[in-house]
């Protein structure tokens, strides 16, 4: 019997719910942490950043208007989907961060506990940040978060998986749509966990990832006047204060996260704003 | 044409179009990019052959104000953006049209004739006509009988599209082919110039009122038929492309197949315009974002 021959992975972008290749037609080369060869990824060019943003935007009500509850199973689904894969997971995770077996399968476990975690928080998340005010008359009002709308996120360049999941899920679970540039030399992690939104009933365009270049494509993002909020994670300090002014033109919200931020409420709070409500009491 | 017999001759001398390869022109031209000043040339220049059009059900006489105003002022943040070559309305709209446009270079332009499905009697048709032009119409859109034209009777279609052509007096006349519901590039060609030869002005591809509406190779058909009536007669029919067009991308396709097919001479709004309505905004965004370097907000401009 002949041998059989190589299935070979294309890794490709997500934007509006699809796997395009690159507008450019461009790909680059992932090499794991050792520099073996790990794969050919899609090189996004900035007309696949704006294409991503016109879907997230497209996107936004349909995700937010989904029920808050609706959203958790969502994200949850996805956890379900990830836990399924979590070998495919970990054995990226493992290359990308040059990790042996059992750390990777740790930062895994711990990625997709961080996914439930944010799955609860989509109901949740408006008992804490939201208030009922007391105010001088026969009103009820309340103030409530809603979210800011189109999310930027430049995914942190060292944790290829967990680190993209607080990214990601914070803004998603609090109504947002995101458009995120993956971690430059380490994408394939987020590229598969990509893929398992196919299966986890996303809108599409709710989540799009774009892998390439940060610096060529950052900039874009970070102009774009569509975009309502900046998660500033995968930049170096200088190149981040480049970024956060240009993206003062148009007024975003920008994060510039710590690591303790991880488990604090802080990214849950990155991209909301407030939206205060009166109603009458009674007939 | 004196009689339908010679029209009939003349439509089976014409050659048959080259399906396949109008289809591979129009998608090899459709690849070419316009880049930094020619694409910004190119923008104003579409901005300035558009037809702003409201062609609804639901349209009011508020609605066509303010989009008369948007015609004439496309972006009121920047001069510098050419007015819209005209807006499209139905006929008992343009009385208020033509108050809100007054002297302004914005023409109106008039769908009649029973637009969009034109089945109606001729009386009826070239009084929707008369009407219009009383009203005050600049440009009157005609639709064409594309039931007469189907089976055969393509005499009745040319002394329609005449009659309605006296009617107009000096208004412009399009002719609508409906090209979506021609079926063949063949019926194509042979409908531009049935319409040519009685008169037209501009040859226009279709209502926006079908499934299939305007289309890169029908389009190419039509500036082909076009320039080979140039040829032959001097004179230069103008061609509309409408329905479907909704990004400044698109736009600037039919302008390079305008270029590669009939030349420079017909970029201009008196030979060359675009149907359309969300695609101003588009061609608008497409503009500021060449000057700002960076992606606008769609709502940065006002919708219809």
């Amino acid at each position: 019997m002949s041998e059989r021959l190589d299935v070979r992975k294309t890794y490709k972008l997500l934007i509006n719910g699809a796997f395009p290749r690159s507008e450019s037609g461009r790909s680059y080369e992932v090499t794991s942490l050792k520099g073996a060869f790990l794969a050919n990824v899609a090189q996004g060019s900035r007309k696949d950043v704006r294409d991503a943003v016109v879907a997230a935007r497209g996107a936004q009500l349909k995700w937010w208007s989904q029920s808050a509850y609706n959203r958790g199973q969502v994200i949850y689904r996805l956890a379900e989907m990830a836990e399924s894969r979590r070998e495919e997971l970990a054995e990226h995770v493992a290359l990308a961060e040059g990790r042996s077996a059992k750390g990777a399968q740790t930062r895994v476990s711990r990625a997709i506990d961080r996914i439930v975690w944010y799955a609860g928080w989509t109901d949740k998340i408006a008992q804490v940040l939201g208030s009922s005010n007391p105010v001088a008359g026969p009103f009820f009002n309340f103030s409530i978060p809603v979210p800011s709308g189109v999310v930027g996120v430049l995914a942190e360049q060292d944790s290829s998986l967990e680190a993209f999941v607080n990214a990601v899920f914070a803004p998603l679970a609090v109504g947002n749509t995101v458009v995120v540039i993956a971690s430059e030399r380490r994408p394939t992690p987020s590229i598969l966990l990509g893929e398992m939104t196919a299966t986890a009933d996303f809108p599409p365009g709710a989540l799009n990832i774009i892998t390439g270049y940060t610096g060529e494509l950052a900039p874009t993002l970070a102009a774009h006047e569509d975009v309502d909020g900046l998660d500033l994670g995968g930049a170096d300090d200088e190149f981040a204060d480049q970024l956060a002014t240009s993206a003062a033109g148009s007024i975003k919200r920008v994060l510039r996260a710590k690591k303790s931020d991880a488990t604090s409420l802080r990214r849950l709070r990155a991209f909301v704003e407030t939206s205060t409500v009166w109603h009458t009491i009674g007939q | 044409m004196e009689s339908e017999s010679q029209l009939r001759a003349f439509l089976a001398s014409l050659s048959g179009v080259d399906a396949v390869g109008a289809e591979a022109r129009a998608a090899k031209l459709a690849t070419r990019s316009l880049k930094k000043s020619t694409k910004l040339t190119a923008l104003d220049l579409a901005i300035s052959m558009v037809d702003l059009t409201t062609l609804e059900g639901a349209d009011t006489p508020g609605r066509v104000t303010s989009l008369c105003v948007k015609a004439m002022y496309p972006d009121p943040h920047d001069a510098s953006v050419p007015s819209a070559a005209a807006v499209c309305i139905y006929p008992d709209l343009v009385a208020r049209a033509r108050t809100v446009l007054g002297e302004s270079r914005v023409k109106v332009a008039s769908v009649a004739t029973a637009f969009p499905s034109g089945r109606a009697m001729l009386n009826v048709k070239l009084l929707d006509v008369r009407e219009a032009v009383a009203a005050g119409a600049d440009e009157i859109d005609m639709v064409i009988d594309r039931g007469a034209f189907l089976s055969g009777r393509v005499g009745q279609v040319f002394e329609e599209i005449v009659a309605v052509k006296k009617v107009c007096g000096s208004s412009h006349l399009k002719v609508i082919l409906e090209t979506g519901e021609l079926a063949t590039y063949d019926n194509v060609r042979r409908a531009s110039w049935i319409a040519m030869l009685a008169g037209a002005d501009f040859i226009k591809t279709s209502t926006g009122k079908v499934t299939v509406s305007s289309t890169l190779p029908a389009a190419l058909v039509m500036l082909e038929a076009v320039r080979d009536f140039a040829e032959t007669t001097g004179q230069l029919v103008g061609v509309k492309v409408a329905g479907g067009i909704r990004n400044a991308k698109d736009a600037l396709r039919y302008l390079v197949l305008v270029n590669e097919t009939v030349g420079a001479a017909w970029l201009t709004p008196d030979r060359f315009r675009f149907g359309a309505s969300s695609l101003l905004n588009d061609l608008l965004m497409q503009r500021l974002k060449q000057r700002r370097g960076a992606y606008v907000r769609p709502d940065e401009f006002s919708g219809d």
